[in-house]
């Protein structure tokens, strides 16, 4: 099952290759990343999505939590949550073609950020599924590239993970 | 406060930790503290010979007296020579603070001469790693990093510290920390209330009960404790490799180790149980044999301080974090206090049948000489000479062989924190210099290295380092002129195709090597020799001997699990014989 675990980490240098190397080490699976500062400049919050069975996802969240470096570690997807990933791509957008890709971008709920004569760059907000449906629905249109930010997320609530 | 340069400061917050002996080998990146410790006489350092032997004798003082052990090497080549040791340490949750240089901040990253990433390159074998970016930093980073090493399940802590940081005329205030709280790291120090409820209930309830009893009593101090719950419940214990010792290996609730080559009524008795209380054990593949198959009956209560221990290759039903000491203290408290109790007459029943199986198949409780194969020296026996000779009261430290095994199962420990060997990582030479770590922590003691003539070569440059700081263990050398282990499996999966177990006559006089060293050689070649040499060699307290005793080379270890695909139970019990 796919879990998207939350973990606050101390902002120090060699942390962050600590929480990937037990990945590789333990052979758990990585699918998504994420990390940024927090508004306390000395924890930083990692929010990484990862899937296995239930004894699999047990261990990931005990071995993470055994880290010296790691506070705290939730995973959002015991309970309501709110997940959000961003998604850029550029596509070729000529004559006939752009009118299609607006329509698409509108009824996403996304936004054209960048034009020119030949291509549009899109942003789509959603979660992750959402955004592999656009991919989806623009099937025709020609990808030039496209990058997308991996997931946050929050639980919803009043609930929050802090120190 | 007083200014002192990072030298000085690493060498004074060593002492400030409680570091009496400091093992380890200079080189640049090192030299000013190195310079520190010339000028000062409260922290000994014992040059070794190779970093290796560093780290092994550290871990050795740290496994006999519970105190985290300390190592200093310098960057690059000293830094990659200690990562044997930090990983046996590692997998054993030995208590460890090692010291590299490195080489000064600003040429970090150039590839500089010398420069290894030594925190890249000891991350995944570390329980936690340091790089300290300037010297004010190093007393609260030595202070964090002993305190890190040795608390909750014990590990080896990395603190790299680059040559600058550590320069003589740069001088800042020293203080050392007086307690130390690192807000993301907190270990459990009590079980869970409920959780103890249920597994004295469980525990109450059972008819085959057995307490499969691992390294985290040893490391816990929760020896006296595990007697003293054991004897109320009137129920046989097993003790993993690194468990030995936590109980009494001669009393008679001691089934035996468990295992790959646990005993036959170690290995049967936790198939049949129907109750087992794990406790400070991890269920490791050397003991459970095939996951699926493992004790089909058994409810599992798992005491351990790591979490992570639990329900990872075997489901617990009860699990319980906590420190071994404090929750089987919590266990005996509320026992004595239950309403339930157990049923008797299962607990007898249950005891007839253990003793009958001890009866069957017993490793071999007389000597395993045979007269009619003439006068040669069985391997088993020279354990049981070693024991009687020593008064079962020896610290045994080992390698990694057949050796290994029989000194696991024919000297019977009666005590925790002396028996001694690489049980996760299964380090050859790792013997002797931890040894020599033991010997310094405990003068007086005998220190009996058990080795094979493969082993002992891994390290046997130490044979120097005890001239030179007069540490006179005994090394045990079962000689059967051959990587015994790996030749053993040869037989029994490879038709006897020897690839690269044998050395072809290149061994050296081991006699005469020990010798060069100005120690004393003794080479023992028959059975009706072994117990006056072996006498003889424990008779001389302040020398190290080195007894070179040829052992019958066809021999093998058993009773050994059956595998792959066989449970605990599934045993051969000799070359031709099999559960
Ligand atoms: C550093 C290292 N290399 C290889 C091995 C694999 N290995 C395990 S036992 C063994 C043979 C050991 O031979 P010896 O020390 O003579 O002991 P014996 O089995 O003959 O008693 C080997 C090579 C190991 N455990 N450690
Ligand atoms: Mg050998």
């Amino acid at each position: 099952m796919r879990r998207i675990l939350s973990v606050l980490l101390e902002n120090e240098p060699g942390s962050l290759s600590r929480v990937v190397g037990l990945f590789s080490q333990r052979g758990y699976n990585i699918d998504t990343l994420t990390v940024a500062p927090t508004e306390d400049q000395t924890l930083s919050r990692l929010t990484l999505t990862t899937h296995g069975n239930d004894r699999v996802i047990e261990q990931i969240t005990k071995n993470l939590n055994k880290l010296i470096d790691v506070v705290k570690v939730v995973d959002l997807t015991e309970g309501p949550h709110i997940e959000r990933e961003l998604m850029l791509l550029k596509v070729k957008a000529n004559d006939l073609q752009r009118a299609e890709i607006k329509r698409c971008v509108d009824i996403f709920r996304g936004q054209i950020v960048d034009v020119n004569a030949h291509a549009y760059t899109v942003q789509i907000v959603g979660n992750s599924d959402k955004l592999d449906a656009f991919i989806q629905a623009i099937g025709d249109a020609d990808i030039l590239e496209l990058v997308r930010t991996g997931v946050s997320g929050l639980a919803r609530g009043e609930k929050s993970l802090r120190l | 406060m007083e200014l002192l340069s990072g030298g000085e400061i690493v060498v004074r917050a060593l002492k400030d930790a409680g570091v009496k002996y400091l093992w380890g080998y200079p080189g640049g990146a090192a030299l000013h503290i190195y310079d520190a410790l010339f000028q000062q006489s409260d922290v000994q350092h014992i040059l070794v010979r190779h970093e290796q032997a560093a780290t092994h004798a550290a871990d050795g003082h740290a496994r006999s007296t519970g105190e985290v052990g300390a190592v200093l090497v310098t960057s690059g080549p000293g830094a990659t020579n200690a990562i044997t040791g930090i990983a046996t340490a590692y997998m054993d949750s030995i208590p460890m603070v090692v010291i590299s240089g490195q080489v000064p901040r600003e040429k970090i990253g150039d590839d500089a001469f010398q420069e290894t990433d030594m925190v890249g390159i000891s991350r995944p074998i570390v329980k936690h790693s340091f790089l300290v970016k300037d010297a004010t930093e190093i007393a609260a980073t030595i202070a964090k990093a002993f305190f890190i090493a040795g608390s909750g399940r014990p590990g080896p802590v990395v603190v790299d510290i680059p040559k600058d940081v550590t320069a003589p005329n740069h001088r800042v205030p020293y203080e050392y920390p007086e307690k130390i709280k690192i807000r993301s790291y907190q270990p459990t120090v009590k079980g869970h209330a409920g959780q103890i409820k249920r597994a004295i209930k469980t525990l109450l309830g059972a008819k085959r009960p057995v307490i499969y009893s691992g390294g985290g009593v040893v490391l816990g101090d929760a020896s006296s404790q595990l007697i003293e719950l054991a004897r109320s419940l009137n129920a046989p214990v097993t003790n993993t490799l690194m468990g030995l010792g936590a109980y009494p290996g001669t009393d008679d609730q001691f089934i035996g180790m468990l295992g790959m080559h646990g005993t036959f009524e170690a290995n049967t008795a936790m198939h049949h149980a129907d109750v087992i209380l794990a406790v400070g054990a991890r269920f490791d593949d050397r003991v459970t044999n095939t996951t699926d198959k493992f004790c089909p009956s058994a409810k599992i209560i798992h005491i351990d301080i790591d979490p992570t221990s639990i329900s990872k290759t075997i489901a617990a039903d009860i699990p319980i974090v906590g420190p071994c000491d404090r929750v089987l203290q919590e266990l005996i408290d509320q026992l004595g206090c239950s309403d339930d109790s157990q049923d008797e007459s299962a607990i007898t029943e249950w005891w007839t049948q253990i003793n009958e199986w001890r009866d069957r198949h017993g490793i071999y409780t007389k000597p395993r000489h045979d007269a009619s194969e003439g006068n040669i020296i069985k391997p088993q026996d020279v354990i049981r000479s070693l024991f009687n000779v020593t008064g079962g009261d020896a610290f045994v430290t080992s390698d990694v062989g057949q050796h290994q095994m029989f000194a696991a199962q024919y000297y019977l420990f009666n005590k925790p924190r002396r028996w001694i060997n690489s049980g996760g990582l299964g380090t050859m030479g790792f013997g002797l210099p931890a040894a020599m770590g033991v010997q310094l922590a405990n003068p007086g003691a005998d220190v009996a290295c058990v080795t094979g003539e493969g082993s002992i070569q891994m390290c046997i440059q130490e044979l120097s380092t005890c001239t030179q700081y007069g540490l006179p263990v005994k090394i045990i050398n079962l000689n059967n002129q051959a990587l015994g282990m790996v030749r053993q499996w040869q037989d029994m999966q490879y038709s006897s195709r020897y690839s690269s177990s044998i050395y072809e006559d290149s061994l050296p006089d081991f006699v005469k090597l020990a010798e060069s060293y100005g120690h004393v050689g003794i080479k023992v070649t028959h059975f009706d020799e072994l117990e006056e040499k072996m006498a003889e060699c424990f008779s001389l307290k302040d020398r190290v001997v080195f007894m070179d005793i040829c052992v019958d080379r066809s021999e093998h270890v058993y009773p050994m699990h059956v595998a792959p695909n066989g449970s605990m139970r599934d045993m051969w019990l000799s070359k031709t014989e099999r559960t």
